[in-house]
């Protein structure tokens, strides 16, 4: 087959304009299946950070708009194997205006000392991290947050509540970069407990832990579900990347759906590059039947049309990948907005090898059938075709 | 002069197989397009039929979901003796509401999916539109349930005498009941006092629900209420606090899947191009005998166009058959307002339908138009002699 390769190159681009057609149509096909195999891989597939592996979250086991008692914090603290642990609560609230999704953003009450131990992959200038220490309304936010809302430090935040019925008004004192935690802001949470009537201070959303060693950390979320099992507030435990997939699946079985349309995407190259094929080797049987005569064998002439249909479905796959990978980054601001673990979506080497891999396997399966029939088609007969 | 259409019908048949293998790729993408204006369409189904036009909904100030709102049986006192709201037997037509989610294992998702429960007076149940499949509508003072369709039929749990754990104990289901396509369907409703007590909230409620005589009167009411200072509430029309809900649950399979739908017709356009050229190419020759029997330039532009739209048709006629068992699927999306699915089914009605074909002709015009122009720009003598 590698013998004839540059035949089956030249025959590839004889038709120039069903060429470029067909290679187009699997390009646009496969940037697709890029992108959503991209998704798939990042929100099914990712492995956590050293740091996201040492941190579980703590949260009532029906969901996260129950809340469970500050007291657990003690009890969780006292377990082995916790090193830090810390209030994590959701506040939810407005900011400037809902109606622009810009503007939603997390937003979490945290007790900032033991909080910045616990986000071991956290990065801020050590001002910024005392300044947070210290300033009872202050406020950091991540560095994409502040570059998409135009702030700085000394800005004044303003977020209007609804869980909870109280306006906070912050200060940014640091800009910091996590790369497990885009899109936050984070506040003390001891100046919204000061705010709220005193039944509702000892409740709260959330923990986050950080745990000694990530070997311990399936045995210590186990030991912490188990402790309150039988309390009037069970809880879940899960790592940080489970914790943060709960929200995906909220929106929906996407894990389906995102398989479904990969599958639509495969049938549809494999109908439009088998019809091209089917075109052009019919186009090419009198053809067919001069290189038999001129002692080609089926063999070498299986090869040949199978070599150019691998041809241009792969010139397609990289054509579409390139395009991918363009557009995974417009993809993943869009869909970040509201799936985080999409934010900084990218083309893996993982995505190129299972979207060139279908590029090959299409090229192999839409050909064969045109070039078997065409491989034992019998010289007269061939020769004797009329298109 | 026109050609004659069943020159056109006549040449699909006879090119068969690459008139399905095109006709089925322009389906997929079709069928993609059509699955998911289908889920779109059944989630708004699912809101906009929840609501009643004459009933108010009292949540506490700046509250916007019922789940996160806090009402005490003293507020709702003052309530429900406003003017305008509807009386039966001498009572206030008015419901003081207790809504928070329990977690029920579903036959999709053995972890357990959130669904809301509902406790409520009977005068609630009567204020609603709803009618019992089956059983009985649930005792007051009785730890009994009545299950929403969908929700009988997503959780195994949750069937006819079967009984579900929540709260501080064993829960008998003694009804099914039918919403009419309303979110009460995905809802399980019981009796508000057993659910305060078993919640240890006998005083703070979530909501209250009012019906009013008449719309004017629910406007009235609604302004009297908001600004009654004592009070303190937010108050809003059902329609709308259910409308409100629709944009926000169905924003990210919107996206996501019209991406697709756009990249994906990218592609069919150009397998359609490439069909339409070889057909175009294929039949030269018949194309300068037409020109010689007098035929148009314009009328054979005008013929070829139509073979593509007959076979874009055919496309987006086998998307439609396709898509049809879609239609008694019942699927839920998360609703970050009330915190728990929302079942609804995939409605793929006649108006979905007829944006499919519109979109399947589309796309055939927009790939057949550059190949119709070649054919009718041919020169009538090479025309002939192409072979």
């Amino acid at each position: 087959m590698f013998r004839y390769f540059s035949l089956a190159f030249k025959n590839t681009f004889r038709n120039k304009r069903r060429s470029l057609l067909t290679i187009s149509s699997i390009a646009v096909s496969l940037c697709l299946f890029g992108v959503l195999i991209a998704m798939y891989h990042a929100l099914f597939m990712s492995q956590p950070t050293p740091g996201q592996a040492l941190r579980l979250v703590v949260r009532h086991r029906v969901s996260l708009a129950q809340a469970i008692p500050f007291a657990d914090e003690a009890k969780v603290r006292a377990l082995p194997g916790v090193k830090e642990i810390s209030v994590w609560n959701w506040f939810g609230g407005t900011y400037k205006d809902n109606r622009d999704p810009k503007n939603f953003f997390a937003r979490f009450g945290v007790e900032p000392k033991a909080f910045l131990s616990i986000r071991t992959d956290m990065k801020m200038p050590q001002d910024q991290r005392s300044a947070f220490l210290t300033d009872r309304t202050g406020c950091i936010i991540s560095q994409d947050l502040a570059d998409k809302l135009g702030m700085k430090l000394g800005d004044r935040v303003v977020l209007k509540g609804d869980i909870y019925p109280y306006d906070l008004d912050l200060k940014v004192v640091g800009i910091f970069v996590d790369p497990d935690a885009t899109q936050s802001l984070f506040f003390d949470w001891e100046y919204l407990r000061d705010l709220l009537p005193v039944a509702r201070r000892s409740l709260i959303s959330t923990l986050a832990i950080l745990v000694d060693n990530t070997d311990d950390s399936p045995k210590v979320a186990r030991a912490i579900d188990a402790m309150f099992a039988e309390s009037p507030y069970p809880t879940k435990t899960e790592s940080e990347g489970q914790f943060a997939l709960s929200f995906v699946s909220f929106l929906g079985n996407i894990k389906l759906f995102l398989l479904i349309i990969c599958a639509a995407v495969t049938f549809t190259i494999l109908l439009v590059s088998g019809n091209t094929m089917a075109m052009s080797v019919r186009e090419r049987i009198k053809e067919v039947g001069v290189l038999k005569t001129l002692g080609f064998n089926n063999d070498a002439i299986l090869g040949m049309i199978v070599g150019e249909a691998i041809c241009i479905s792969l010139i397609g796959g990289a054509i579409g990948l390139a395009v991918a990978s363009v557009l995974t980054v417009g993809v993943g601001k869009a869909a970040g907005a509201m799936i985080p673990q999409l934010n900084s979506l990218s083309i893996t080497w993982f995505t190129v090898l299972v979207a060139m891999g279908l590029a090959f396997v299409v090229g192999v399966v839409s050909s064969f059938i045109p070039a078997w029939n065409a491989a034992k088609t019998n010289i007269l007969d061939s020769l004797r075709y009329a298109g | 002069m026109a050609i004659p259409i069943s020159y056109n019908i006549r040449n699909l048949i006879v090119r068969k197989t690459t008139t399905l293998m095109t006709g089925a790729g322009i389906a997929m993408t079709v069928a993609v397009l059509l699955a998911v204006l289908g889920l779109v369409s059944g989630l708004q189904s699912a809101f906009e039929s929840s609501g009643d036009p004459l009933h108010v909904l009292v949540l506490r100030k700046g509250g916007n979901a019922e789940l996160t709102s806090l009402l005490t049986q003293e507020q709702f006192q003052i309530v429900k003796n406003f003017n305008g709201i509807a009386s039966k037997n001498g009572q206030p037509m008015a419901s003081l509401e207790i809504v928070t989610v329990i977690n029920l294992p579903s036959v999709e998702n053995p972890e357990g999916s959130n669904v809301t429960l509902r406790g409520l007076s009977r005068r609630g149940v009567e204020m609603r539109n709803l009618s019992m499949i089956a059983g009985r509508p649930f005792n007051e003072g009785q730890r009994e349930v009545m299950v929403g369709k969908s929700v009988a039929k997503r959780y195994p749990n949750a069937q006819l005498g079967k009984q579900l754990r929540f709260g501080r104990g064993l829960w008998t289901v003694v009804g099914v009941m039918d919403g009419h396509g309303s979110s009460i369907d995905s809802e399980i409703f019981a009796d508000g006092p057993q659910v305060a007590s078993d919640y240890n909230r006998p005083d703070t409620y979530s909501s209250a629900l009012l019906q009013a005589t008449d719309e004017v009167a629910a406007a009235a009411l609604t302004k009297a209420l908001e600004a009654d200072r004592r009070l303190n509430l937010t108050v809003l029309g059902e329609k709308e606090y259910y409308s409100a809900q629709t944009s926000a649950s169905s924003a990210p399979i919107k996206f996501l899947g019209f991406f697709v739908c756009i990249v994906m017709a990218v592609g069919s356009c150009f397998a359609a191009m490439n069909t339409m050229y070889a057909a175009v190419a294929r039949r030269a020759k018949e194309v300068g005998t037409l020109r010689i029997l007098g035929f148009t330039q314009g009328s054979i532009l005008v013929s070829f166009l139509l073979e593509s739209l007959l076979l874009s048709l055919l496309g987006g006629l086998i998307a439609c058959v396709v898509v049809l068992p879609l239609n008694s699927v019942t699927t839920g999306v998360g609703n970050f307002a009330t915190f728990s699915e929302t079942s609804f089914n995939i409605h793929i009605g006649p108006e979905v339908m007829v944006v499919g074909v519109l979109f399947s002709l589309i796309l055939g015009a927009v790939g057949g138009l550059l190949p119709a122009r070649q054919a009718a720009k041919k020169e009538i003598l090479t025309a002939l002699r192409e072979v």
